[in-house]
Order: structure tokens, then C-alpha cells, then sequence
């Protein structure tokens, strides 16, 4: 519960934080020409970009609808395998492997949604890591893309014809701009009439359905929203790395995920952004001075969830409530 | 007299060995109080979430308006215009005093599944929002966060989102539970404004609330009706002064 002293801080906070994320983000590749290994830098900072889609579109449903998808890495998978298999047929163009990542997302999310959703809390977290284990397993017995190894791409994803992506800047801005519309179209989604029924229902379910709300195909609908926005991120991720491998649904992936959304701070879109930056970062910085550096990485997560309830957001006075 | 507007045709419901609903029919009139009391375990609040489509019942059917609803899910019966409040307070308690209303009012006017539009700055639903919380007099209080008010201004909160969803039939359980003395008066008074153009069904503890506001009254013991009529004949049966009223109502 934030006192209406701080929720006026959070509030200018909610506009100044990820402002500057975005200004920081899109100044990066030219901050990038000065430092040493420009082009590892820009690749690090498309792929903290990613990952900030998809730890977006986790909050949109861990955040504000309360539900605890432990299986998210699905999608990801999803999108990158629809790149991976539309090329391994000469498909390559963004305008038909989109929609085909779009659609795959949709359809899975609708299916396994309408099962999870049938159960609450740890049900429903145990539930969609069944789901996510059964898509990797699904993904590790294709044997004709590439199976446990992956499908190695060719060549990244054309625009209209055009190689727009094959360059590390134009790829860079492209995730950018992904990864700006993907944050704006969640903040309307969570402020529309839908996102306010959302939150309702995270809050108190049963209040929302005695006022006629079917609860049910809401939070159906923001999985599936959900769903596909982390696709988009997956397909982007096989263009990264020109390549597809069934580790990218395994369910530690899905774990990294819920992390990024709780170390920035539940329930606020760009905590997510926040969350991936400092996850991958801190990832980057530490895994450079010894290969133990999970065993610094993990304290450190314990201090943040420990000290800093509501995340590295709630550090600043933002972030959601309680 | 008129079609009732709710109908309980012999509802039957066992909690394992317990049976907590035992052939319970009543009628209710449009635009009448009816009141349930009957001691705690009496299957009160359980006849409110077979009504409200919370739980289901195993026999017997309800109808309302003359439409068998015995199997329609909650949200559906909230739509057909049967609101209730809960006897432990159930709001959204990280909304707004007034987000929580609106809520209630967004419910009955047009889709919920729009994606793209600011609901805070629909006009049309923070007006009629208003106008509900002014009827409780908490309007003074609307920019507050909801889990921040007092016990009986959520009581008169969830009166408020209540009345907004425009019902047809009311149903309140305890709504007199944990208030003061003061915060009490000004509820009975509230809902006395409300008599006639609402239907009620009210379940309550507290007599003076019954007594002062119920055209009828059921009796709920063990989940069996063991009596039903007006106030003043509830007030002379023996029978119901022996299970539950006590000399002190005579």
C-alpha cells in the first residue's frame, strides 16, 4: 500500500524512469563508439532489449494480473522456432514470420491457458511448467529442425526483401523500437477499461465476479496478450544469434525471467526493462571475473528481495504496492 | 400479489456429512426488505453464495424473474442484476475509494474487452461513480486509497459498489457487522433512503437493523426454515424466541 505522500513520487517516477531508460538505450550505440568492442556492446545492450520485452509481457500477467506463469520461456521458444522453421522452408521476410510467431504464440497460449487457469497459486505455477518442459521436449524431438542442437539460420530475417536487420545498428534500433511500442501498448492495455479489470482481479476475484465480471476470460485474454508479446521477443532473439535451439524454452530460462520481472519491481512495465539491464549486466560483470559467479549473483539477489520489497523500483519509491 | 422476483424452490446443499441447506424455499417481492436471521451455522451466508452462483447447490432450484438460474455462473448472474456484499468486507483495497466504484459501474455499460483507451478518463462512468459514493456520503473520501478507510466506510464502500451496479435485487450479508454504534445508525438510515427502490435480501445479526427495516422475515436454524412472516408475527412466534431470539426481543 503506497501513502499518497510517496504515490506522488512513484508518479513522476513512472514517467522519468523509463524515459531515461529509452534515452539511455537509444544513445548506447553511439556511447558504444567510444568504448572498447563496440560491437559487443551493442549486442549486449539488443539483448538486454529482448529479454526486456519478454520480462515485460511476464509482468503484464505476474504484475497486474497475479497469475505466476512459470513456463513464459515457451513463447520465446515459440517465436524463435517459428523463424527457425519458416527459414529451414526459404520463408525469411518479417511479414509472414511475424504473424506465423503471432499465431503459434496465440494458439498455444489459448490452449494451455484455458487448462491452467483452472487452478490457483502453486497449481497454477506447477501447471505452466508442464507446459513449458512439454514444448521443450517437443522442441529437443524435432529431429528434421536441428532437434537437441538447434538450427543454425542462414541469415536474419529480411524486411519487405530488405537486409534492414543484418547490420548491428539497424538490428539494435529495430529492437528498440520493438521494445518501445511493446512498453507503450502495455501501458494502455493496463490503464484501459480491460487492464482495470485485470488488476481488480488480481486484487480480489471474487468481488470482481459478483460485479459481472467473467474473471476467467480476462486473464485468458492477457495470457494470450501476454503470449505473443513474448513471441516477439523470441523471434528477435533467433535473429540475434542466427540461431534456434531448444534451450532458450528450458524452464531455468523461465526462471530468469520471473527473476528479471522481481528484481525490477512487479507491476510497473519498466521494472521489467530495469530487471533484464541490471540481470544481464550484473550476468555480464561477474561471470568476467570468475566463473563461480552465480555464487555472488544469488546473495545479491536474496539482498534485493530482502531489503528492497518491490524490487530495485521500490528502492526509488515506485513500483507496485504490497 | 406480483411474480416474485426471487424464487427458492426446496434448495438442498451438504457440506460433506453436514447439511447446511435443508429445503429451503422462500419467495421474494419486488421492492421488499426480506430479512434472514438464525444463529451462527444456520447456513446463512451459504444460502447468499447459492444465490450469488458462488456455490453450487446439489438439488432444488432458484429462479429469477421467473428464469431457472440454477446453473448459471456467478458473473452471469451479476449481469441479470443480482449484486450482493459480503459479510467480510470485499473490496479492492489498492484502488481508489472511487476506482472501486467505477469498477461497478464499468461493469454494466458497455464491453470490458477495450484494450487501448484510458479508463480514467471516461467521464460518463467517474460521474455515476460520484453519484454512488455521494449516496453513502463518502465522497470526501474518493481520491483514497480503499484499504485505507475505517471498517464502516468500507461497509458503506461496498454498499456504494453495490448500489452502482444498479441491481434488481440486493443481497447483504451482515452489512451491520463490526460497526460502531454511530456508523450503525448512519447505515440503517442509509438503507432506509434505499427501501423501495431496491429489492433486499439482508442477512443480519444485529435485530435493531431487522426490526427496523424488514417487511419479512425467515428464520434459518440448522439450514431449515422453521419460520416466516412479518416482523411483528416473527416477534410472537414462541418456537422462534426459544431457538434464537431470546426473551430480551419479546
Amino acid at each position: 500500500m503506497t501513502e499518497p505522500k510517496s504515490s506522488a513520487r512513484a508518479d513522476r517516477f513512472a514517467i522519468t524512469l523509463p524515459l531515461a531508460l529509452f534515452i539511455v538505450l537509444a544513445l548506447m550505440p553511439l556511447l558504444a563508439h567510444y568504448l572498447p568492442g563496440e560491437r559487443y556492446v551493442i549486442g549486449l545492450f539488443a539483448r538486454v532489449m529482448i529479454f526486456a520485452i519478454a520480462a515485460i509481457s511476464l509482468d503484464l500477467i505476474l504484475g497486474y494480473g497475479g497469475l505466476v506463469s512459470f513456463g513464459h520461456a515457451a513463447f520465446l521458444g515459440l517465436g524463435a522456432y517459428a523463424v527457425g522453421i519458416t527459414a529451414a522452408h526459404g520463408i525469411t521476410d518479417v511479414t509472414v514470420v511475424l504473424p506465423v510467431a503471432l499465431a503459434a504464440a496465440a494458439l498455444f497460449a489459448l490452449a494451455t491457458g484455458a487448462i491452467a487457469m483452472r487452478t490457483r497459486g502453486v497449481y497454477f505455477i506447477m501447471i505452466t511448467l508442464a507446459f513449458g518442459q512439454m514444448a521443450y521436449y517437443t522442441a529437443t524431438s524435432l529431429s528434421q529442425y536441428g532437434g537437441d542442437d538447434g538450427l543454425r539460420l542462414a541469415a536474419r530475417s529480411t524486411v519487405l526483401g530488405l537486409p534492414v536487420l543484418a547490420d548491428s545498428r539497424g538490428f539494435y534500433f529495430a529492437v528498440l523500437a520493438a521494445l518501445v511500442v511493446v512498453y507503450l501498448l502495455c501501458r494502455m492495455i493496463v490503464a484501459s477499461r480491460f487492464g482495470r479489470v485485470l488488476r481488480a482481479a488480481r486484487e480480489n476475484p471474487v468481488r470482481t465476479e459478483t460485479m459481472g465480471y467473467n474473471v476467467h476470460a480476462f486473464r485468458l485474454t492477457a495470457y494470450v496478450i501476454s503470449g505473443c508479446i513474448c513471441a516477439i521477443a523470441g523471434f528477435l532473439l533467433a535473429n540475434q544469434n542466427s540461431f534456434v535451439s531448444p534451450a532458450y524454452m528450458s524452464w531455468q530460462r523461465s526462471g530468469e525471467l520471473i527473476v528479471m520481472v522481481i528484481l525490477g519491481g512487479m507491476g510497473s512495465l519498466h521494472g521489467a526493462v530495469l530487471g533484464s539491464l541490471v540481470y544481464l549486466l550484473l550476468e555480464e560483470l561477474l561471470s568476467g571475473f570468475t566463473e563461480h559467479w552465480k555464487v555472488i549473483f544469488g546473495p545479491l539477489l536474496v539482498l534485493v528481495v530482502l531489503f528492497a520489497r518491490g524490487g530495485l523500483m521500490g528502492l526509488f519509491g515506485g513500483g507496485r504496492r504490497g | 400479489m406480483a411474480e416474485p422476483i426471487l424464487r427458492l424452490e426446496s434448495l438442498r446443499k451438504n457440506f460433506g456429512g453436514l447439511r447446511v441447506t435443508d429445503d429451503v424455499s422462500l419467495e421474494i417481492q419486488p421492492g421488499e426488505v426480506h430479512a434472514i436471521i438464525g444463529p451462527n451455522g444456520a447456513g446463512k451466508t451459504t444460502l447468499l453464495n447459492e444465490i450469488s452462483g458462488l456455490v453450487p447447490v446439489d438439488a432444488g432450484h432458484i429462479r429469477f424473474e421467473g428464469t431457472d438460474i440454477t446453473g448459471t455462473p456467478a458473473h452471469h448472474r451479476a449481469r441479470l442484476g443480482i449484486a450482493r456484499s459480503f459479510q467480510i468486507t470485499s473490496i479492492i483495497p489498492g484502488f481508489s475509494v472511487q476506482e472501486n466504484v467505477t469498477l461497478a459501474v464499468q461493469a454494466r455499460s458497455g464491453s470490458s474487452f477495450r484494450f487501448l483507451w484510458p479508463a480514467a478518463s471516461e467521464r460518463r462512468l467517474e460521474e455515476a461513480a460520484e453519484d454512488a459514493l455521494e449516496q453513502v456520503g463518502l465522497s470526501v473520501r474518493a481520491r483514497q486509497p480503499a484499504g485505507t478507510l475505517s471498517h464502516g466506510e468500507k461497509r458503506s464502500l461496498e454498499l456504494a459498489i453495490t448500489l452502482a451496479l444498479q441491481p434488481k435485487l440486493l443481497l447483504l450479508d451482515e452489512p451491520m457487522a463490526g460497526t460502531g454504534r454511530g456508523e450503525g445508525e448512519r447505515l440503517i438510515e442509509t438503507l432506509r433512503t434505499l427501501k423501495g427502490r431496491f429489492t433486499f435480501l439482508l442477512v443480519e445479526h444485529d435485530m435493531r437493523a431487522v426490526f427496523a427495516l424488514a417487511d419479512r422475515i425467515t428464520v434459518l436454524v440448522y439450514g431449515r426454515v422453521i419460520a416466516a412472516g412479518t416482523p411483528d408475527e416473527i416477534r410472537a412466534n414462541a418456537e422462534v424466541r426459544n431457538a434464537y431470539l431470546g426473551e430480551e426481543a419479546a
